[in-house]
């Protein structure tokens, strides 16, 4: 360094003592390995197998048979979402003027009646007369023929019974609806709806938003994830499967989804994202916010930092 | 009568000499690796910095194992399952230590005397690493990560970016972990340590000093 070197100046009057930044990053380097080894020798990590469509129509088939209906009248929580899977009116959330959900628009359209349930039934019908002769019912009723199937149907379905992997419901003025889930359910606990749901038309399919759609609007999979503290309201997404630590870096985001009049509101998550990014820029700009900036000087906490140096001035 | 041989000769000038003269200026050898401190550098707040390094060092490197043999591979070995368990583990020491440290700085008022840069890309990694960690448990292919996916698209989709950042779509959310975000978070912390290095830790709070960057430039 020389006699103009700014760090000179700046450390003026302070004494420098011998100091091995390279030596202290190998022994941080061989902690680190030492605990990161042993954590994972004992502890390992979790890997609960992920839920298939196969899974959730043979362990739960009348909650899958009532998701698919409320798929088919409009009535399941895609169908109702809004941007930027359909234009649900008033299904966007929004505060004040601020609608970034509105504003991006239908970027990835799913048609929940269609694409969950009536196109892969098409694949199903090849060689089902049954199949084939309920869709084409369907298909040729009015809306509101439908809609009164449909209803009836989701009614009876509270009282539905399984047996021989079938859900019976009682009789009553369904039309084809129960012809069309009785396929349904059986192209799902092949394993094949998985599939169908999956593929884009192209060779390799990495993309899951419509299985992951459907399977979110049934209660099976939020069943077993409030089983394990993962939804919500029981600060789930800084949790994980089990015992494991997850994205504990997250609990002031989850903190608010706990309290008014964040957990009440209509609009919960664009509050919190506001607020996040509000807060996160507040910490940014910590050096230059009044108050903020002074806290440290009114907690001396670096009086326990430094204490050599306030000791020997 | 003019000598101009008496004269020294001005070099030619170019960006790439501007560039050297400029790393020769503000980041000499003696800066980037010096080998004395001074003295009240000896509390073990210091360390935290340190320790989050070294805890990087090992998320990458499991990174890159877990990206070598493919997304299935930890699923259906038991070598595959412990490096998951480094990658899990290595993470977890490594948002501990830069929480540390990070609250560490502020008590300290880390950025005075012109180091409110290297406070703030402190901020944007802690931000970054959020996110790189956030796509990375979505990746995990087990019920932990579809969950994760099915519970964050409504926080997503409310923010106006679910349809370019689509947490369903596995292989959008595994090529942003698995290269940009990684490099983007290595980038910012190789800027944030040779800023700490270009600066020098901050001296002592003074009594009568205020903690706030108002002498910005006197360390620059």
């Amino acid at each position: 360094m020389t006699a103009a070197d700014p760090q000179d100046k700046y450390y003026a009057g302070i004494r420098m003592i011998r100091y091995d930044l390279v030596k202290e990053l190998v022994l941080a380097l061989v902690a680190v390995s030492v605990l990161v080894m042993g954590l994972s020798v004992v502890l390992s990590s979790p890997d609960d197998p992920a839920v298939t469509i196969q899974t959730w129509a043979t362990k739960a088939p009348v909650d899958f048979v009532t998701t698919a209906t409320s798929e088919l009248s409009g009535q399941s929580g895609t169908a109702q979402y809004g941007p930027p899977y359909n234009n649900t009116a008033d299904a966007a959330q929004a505060v004040g003027p601020i609608e970034p959900q509105t504003w991006a628009g239908v970027g990835i359209p799913i048609d929940p009646a269609q694409d969950f349930v009536l196109r892969p039934l098409g694949f199903a019908a090849v060689g089902n007369p049954t199949l084939t002769t309920a869709l084409a019912t369907y298909g040729a009723a009015g809306a509101d023929q439908q809609q009164t199937w449909l209803t009836n149907y989701t009614t009876a379905l509270a009282d539905a019974t399984v047996a021989d992997n079938q859900v019976t419901v009682a009789s009553g003025d369904y039309g084809p609806v129960p012809d069309l889930m009785t396929g349904l359910l059986g192209l799902a606990r092949t394993g094949a709806l998985d599939g169908l749901l999956l593929n884009s038309g192209n060779l390799y399919q990495t993309d899951f938003t419509r299985p992951l759609l459907f399977m979110g609007d049934g209660e099976y999979l939020s069943g077993l994830a409030a089983d394990q503290h993962l939804t919500g309201d029981q600060w789930g997404m800084m949790n994980e499967t089990g015992q494991y630590p997850g994205q504990t870096w997250l609990w002031l985001f989850s903190f608010w989804y706990q309290i008014p009049p964040f957990n009440t509101a209509a609009n919960t998550d664009l509050l919190v994202i506001i607020l996040m990014i509000a807060l996160t820029a507040l910490l940014a700009l910590v050096p230059f916010i009044p108050i903020l900036r002074d806290i440290p000087r009114w907690i001396p906490v670096y009086r326990l930092i430094w204490r050599r140096y306030y000791r020997d001035r | 009568m003019r000598d101009g041989s008496s004269r020294p000769q001005p070099e030619p000038s170019s960006w790439t000499l501007a560039l050297r003269h400029f790393l020769e200026r503000r980041l000499p050898l003696a800066h980037l690796l010096p080998d004395r401190q001074p003295y009240y550098v000896g509390s073990w707040v210091y360390v935290f910095g340190v320790v989050a390094i070294a805890g990087f060092i090992w998320v990458i490197g499991s990174g890159v194992v877990l990206a070598l043999f493919g997304p299935q591979w930890w699923h259906q070995s038991g070598v595959g399952r412990f490096v998951n368990s480094l990658h899990l583990w290595s993470v977890q020491v490594f948002f501990v230590f830069m929480v540390l440290h990070l609250w560490g700085q502020y008590f300290m008022a880390g950025w005075r005397d012109g180091r409110a840069k290297t406070w703030m890309v402190g901020v944007v990694i802690f931000a970054i690493s959020i996110v790189a960690a956030f796509t990375g448990f979505i990746s995990q292919q087990n019920f932990d990560g579809q969950w994760i996916a099915v519970n964050a698209k409504d926080a997503t989709n409310a923010a106006g970016i679910g349809s370019f950042f689509n947490v369903l779509n596995f292989g959008q959310m595994y090529g942003l972990h698995i290269v940009l975000l990684p490099a983007l978070v290595g980038t910012l912390v190789a800027a944030h340590i040779l800023l700490v290095r270009m600066h020098g830790v901050v001296r002592p709070i003074e009594p009568k000093r205020t903690a706030q960057p108002s002498d910005e430039e006197s360390a620059s």
